[in-house]
């Protein structure tokens, strides 16, 4: 029932709803870093510079989500591309090692991916790309195929039985069924790569992890925190962002 | 009409069909019927080319349908299987409009449509209209699907063992339904099924296969008095074959005009078990028969149950 | 209908394979060879590299499977074709890395002590090519996953013979590796102590601790968020956020020996993101147990203990090794980033690398990491399908 005191609720509660806090949180730590220099001074008295200025920690904050955005913008096309061709008949063949790879790939420690990186593509953003988008592919591809598999034979029989062709199988009945095991996938992916991307200051790349990474040469623990906070943040939003998500996903399910 | 020529699918190393001839005639109830392996799904999956014969021809008034672009014959007919497969993301009334949706119907069009078929099949739209799947018994979402399967208005349903995973009364329910949305709209319907009282209910004309033949093709009273061989008298049961007789034939076709009978007449549509069954009641052997007017018929004696 | 067409072509995964193999083996570069530890290096082809190994028969023969490898996708499957294709795949992985030791070998004898020669690009596709070759002709033949890793062991064992009978020395890693042999060991058990320091508490925490929520809804409900939340902060951060708190605390109570940096934070948070694994497959494991079956374990005389002990215990350890197995190779991975904080272990190697642009020392450090990983995901998976043929369960 709609009426103007639900209406209100309803606002409310989107205030006090835990996406919203922790955007907010992130929103007002990466533009008011700088407010709190004078509590890092007080906390940190021998250091000379307690705030990290070298950059800001906006533009740090965009380029890490560039990073990460991208890598996982990439691997979604290439893994549910991937996915999608294995669960077709013209692709069987190439499930088994698709799988084998996206599994093994995956017992592999994403910061020596990145590391390995280098010695094959050299320093810098690019090679860094490379090496999140890699990783990320791993649980997509599984997840994708995973999610299509899971589809009820019975669904895709009288799918196609009532004249729908292979396209609009797959993007009416397969994918939106396959969604939610897509997207927690993608979550996975995302949020492992939050984490591999500030480590891949080491190599060359410019994130949120330059702070913790100078501030861990230079014995500077004021800097470590202000970038440690910022991307932990930066990764609980996103989780949240995905927990929201996963419902609207399976809205039909709870009805 | 529906003219199977010669029709032959081997899935290697076995023969599923073998050589099929048959035609359905425009608004015919065909059955299908055969033991497990006896190649009737695969045979009615041809018709709308979920499987390809691998020698033969089928027509649908005449048209080869080898020439036609596979979406746009399914979409012509409909189709029911056992699982129903409904999209589970979608509400039963999105679900009925697949086709309508596919084939571009203005909306006003399908609403209308939707209605009709709730009413149909009977649902109630209040309940079921913007329901999801998960949320109805296997009997109401099998309504969905001949909703859904109907919903295109189409020439020729297929049907699949539609009713074989339900419960015995919902069954029978549904097979009523069936027969009348039969009567009504006179769609030709090819129907697969591995139980002969269901076969016999609602055929006009069963096809018997068994390992990819056609061992008989005729109406439930030919195959009941003529059974082609062993494979079809196992399928008709030998024990009460006579009482399944007695299901397929009505009173008025062996009602006499002579004779006196009292009691609470029975209509001359009503199959002769159920007048078998109301003598026994009754402990008589005579009952009054009445046309569908109401009129007085005649006489059905006992004796006239039982033809040398 | 039509006979058949006649196909040439009956393996496209092999021929995939076989086409990555060909690629690598003619644009990219087998081999890198630098003057010094510093300059980059120039690629030297396959061929090149062939032509400069003195023992050329032997040379040829490395290759042998190789050109197994590019006919397979011709060739009508069958058991015996699927045989050969992995050992082919094997023989070719050990081939390739005999090939790169030999002809760095050779390099070295005319040329400076300060000379690298190193892998190139093309070399690791063809031995990830090989590998997968492998392991593809063992799914063909029907066996079990257990001989994947069979696939990889063999492969280790015949590289480890070449590194055994110093084959390998003349390689840029191995070079690095001789110079930094008693940190490199150190390294390696230093890694192994930060996992292991972890694993302990984790287990002594997670344990019970995922006993309870499988008894206690309300534990459950307030444990989960709260690991849900630790397990998604990136790893370097937590070590970060650990560093000051533990460096005030050391200030505070110099005698306990704790630090900021070094090898206390890093156990500490390794084992908070240790917890949730193993809380979570505990739980699961717990609830995987049929109520029945503990209802009829009662039912038989058995004290909650016993029941416990006797019928939960074995009926949760494969979901619980499966939980093990996740939360040991997450460790290995992350003790690896530990090292930025000062743990020490193959991390630093490979961080001391990175950050002098020494790409061997990098080598030398994440190599041996990921190894690690996949031998202890590979001795779990044996142990879980041990318990699993032990209780007659099935694992998550």
């Amino acid at each position: 029932m709609r009426g103007g005191v639900t209406r209100v609720r309803w606002r409310l509660d989107f205030l006090t709803d835990r996406l919203t806090l922790a955007v907010a949180a992130l929103v007002a730590l990466v533009l008011g870093m700088p407010l709190l220099k004078p509590l890092f001074a007080a906390l940190f008295p021998t250091l000379d510079r307690p705030l990290y200025e070298a950059d800001s920690f906006l533009a740090l904050t965009v380029d890490h989500l560039a990073l990460v955005g991208l890598s996982s913008l990439l691997a979604v096309l290439v893994g549910c591309s991937a996915g999608i061709f294995v669960t077709r008949r013209s692709g069987a063949e190439f499930r088994g090692i698709l799988e084998a790879v996206a599994t093994m790939g995956q017992t592999f420690p994403p910061v020596a991916v990145l590391a390995v990186a280098v010695p094959v593509m050299g320093f810098g953003a690019k090679p860094a790309l490379i090496a999140l988008t890699l990783y990320a592919l791993l649980p997509i591809v599984e997840n994708t195929v995973a999610g299509l598999e899971a589809v009820p034979g019975s669904v895709l029989e009288s799918a196609r039985g009532l004249g729908m062709s292979p396209a609009e199988v797959l993007f009416r009945a397969e994918l939106p069924l396959a969604a939610p095991v897509i997207l927690a996938g993608v979550r996975t992916a995302v949020i492992i790569n939050v984490g591999t991307a500030a480590i891949a200051s080491t190599v060359g790349a410019k994130t949120l992890g330059l702070p913790i990474i100078v501030g861990l040469n230079g014995s500077n623990q004021a800097y470590v925190i202000q970038g440690a906070v910022i991307v932990a943040a930066l990764a609980v939003v996103l989780d949240f962002g995905f927990d929201r998500l996963a419902a609207l996903s399976v809205r039909w399910r709870k009805a | 009409m529906i003219a199977f020529e010669g029709v032959t699918k081997r899935f290697e190393p076995w023969v599923a069909v073998d050589g099929v001839s048959l035609t359905v005639q425009a608004g015919e109830f065909c059955v299908l019927i055969g033991p497990s392996g006896s190649g009737k799904s695969t045979l009615m999956k041809m018709v709308n080319r979920l499987i390809v014969p691998d020698a033969g021809t089928i027509r649908i008034d005449g048209e080869d349908i080898a020439g036609l672009k596979p979406e746009e014959l399914r979409r012509r007919m409909g189709y029911v299987i056992q699982n129903v497969g409904l999209f589970p993301h979608w509400t039963v009334e999105r679900n009925i409009a697949t086709v309508p949706a596919l084939l571009g119907w203005p909306k006003a069009r399908v609403q209308d449509r939707v209605a009709e078929l709730l009413d149909l099949l009977k649902l109630d739209p209040r309940r079921f209209r913007d329901a999801y799947p998960h949320q109805l018994s296997g009997g109401q979402q099998q309504r969905v699907g001949v909703a859904r399967a109907l919903a295109a208005e189409p020439n020729i349903l297929l049907m699949d063992e539609p009713f074989s995973a339900l419960d015995p009364i919902t069954r029978g329910a549904l097979q009523a339904e069936m027969a009348a949305i039969h009567k009504a709209t006179r769609t030709t319907i090819v129907f697969v099924t591995h139980d002969m009282d269901e076969a016999l209910k609602l055929a006009n004309r069963i096809a018997v296969l068994d390992h990819g033949r056609l061992i008989q093709f005729g109406t439930p009273l030919d195959i009941l008095t003529n059974p082609a061989n062993d494979t079809v008298r196992d399928l008709i049961g030998r024990e009460d074959w006579g009482l399944k007789l007695l299901a397929v034939e009505t009173v008025g076709q062996r009602v006499r005009s002579d004779g006196e009978a009292f009691g609470q007449p029975v209509p001359g549509t009503a199959p002769l078990r159920q007048a078998l069954a109301e003598m026994v009641a009754r402990g008589t052997d005579r009952l009054p028969v009445v046309d569908e007017q109401g009129r007085p018929a005649g006489v059905l004696h006992l004796s006239d149950l039982v033809r040398p | 209908m039509a006979a058949p067409r006649p196909t040439i072509l009956h393996n496209r995964v092999a021929l995939l394979l076989a086409a990555a193999v060909a690629a690598a083996a003619l644009t990219l570069p087998f081999l890198s060879f630098a003057p010094n530890r510093l300059l980059s290096g120039r690629g030297i082809p396959l061929a090149g590299a062939l032509a400069g190994v003195v023992d050329a028969p032997w040379g040829w023969a490395a290759l042998l499977p190789g050109a197994v490898i590019l006919a397979v996708p011709f060739l009508r499957p069958s058991r015996a074709v699927s045989a050969v294709y992995s050992a082919a795949g094997v023989l070719f992985a050990a081939g390739l890395v005999w090939l790169a030791g030999a002809h760095a070998a050779h390099l070295a004898a005319t040329s400076a002590p300060a000379a690298r020669t190193s892998f190139g690009a093309g070399f690791w596709v063809m031995e990830a090519a090989a590998l997968l070759a492998a392991m593809d002709g063992v799914r063909r033949l029907g066996l079990p996953p257990a001989w994947r890793i069979a696939v990889g062991g063999a492969t280790a064992a015949l590289v480890a013979a070449q590194l055994a009978a110093g084959h390998l020395d003349q390689l840029s890693i191995l070079k690095e590796y001789a110079n930094q042999r008693d940190v490199f060991a150190a390294a390696v058990l230093r890694h192994g102590l930060l996992v292991a320091g972890a694993l302990v508490p984790t287990l002594l925490i997670g344990v019970p601790l995922g006993v309870l929520a499988n008894r206690s809804f309300h534990v459950r409900r307030l444990v989960f968020p709260v690991l849900n939340v630790i397990q998604t902060i990136p790893s370097i951060a937590l070590f970060g956020l650990l560093m000051a708190p533990l460096s005030a605390l050391a200030g505070a109570l110099p005698g306990l020996g704790i630090s900021g940096v070094g090898p206390v934070p890093a156990v500490i948070a390794l084992t908070f993101y240790s917890l949730l694994p193993i809380v979570r497959n505990t739980v699961e494991g717990l609830d995987g147990v049929p109520p029945a079956v503990r209802e009829a374990a009662r039912g038989m005389g058995m004290t909650r203990r016993q029941v416990f002990l006797k019928v939960e215990v074995p009926l949760a350890l494969p979901v619980f090794l499966s939980g093990l197995r996740i939360t040991l190779v997450q460790a290995v991975g992350l003790a690896a980033v530990a090292a930025l904080i000062g743990a020490g272990g193959l991390g630093a190697i490979m961080f001391q690398g990175l950050f002098a642009n020494a790409l061997d020392l990098v080598l030398l450090g994440a190599v041996p990491v990921i190894l690690l990983a996949v031998a202890v995901d590979a001795a779990l998976k044996l142990a879980v399908s041990l318990a699993v043929s032990l209780t007659g369960r099935r694992a998550a």
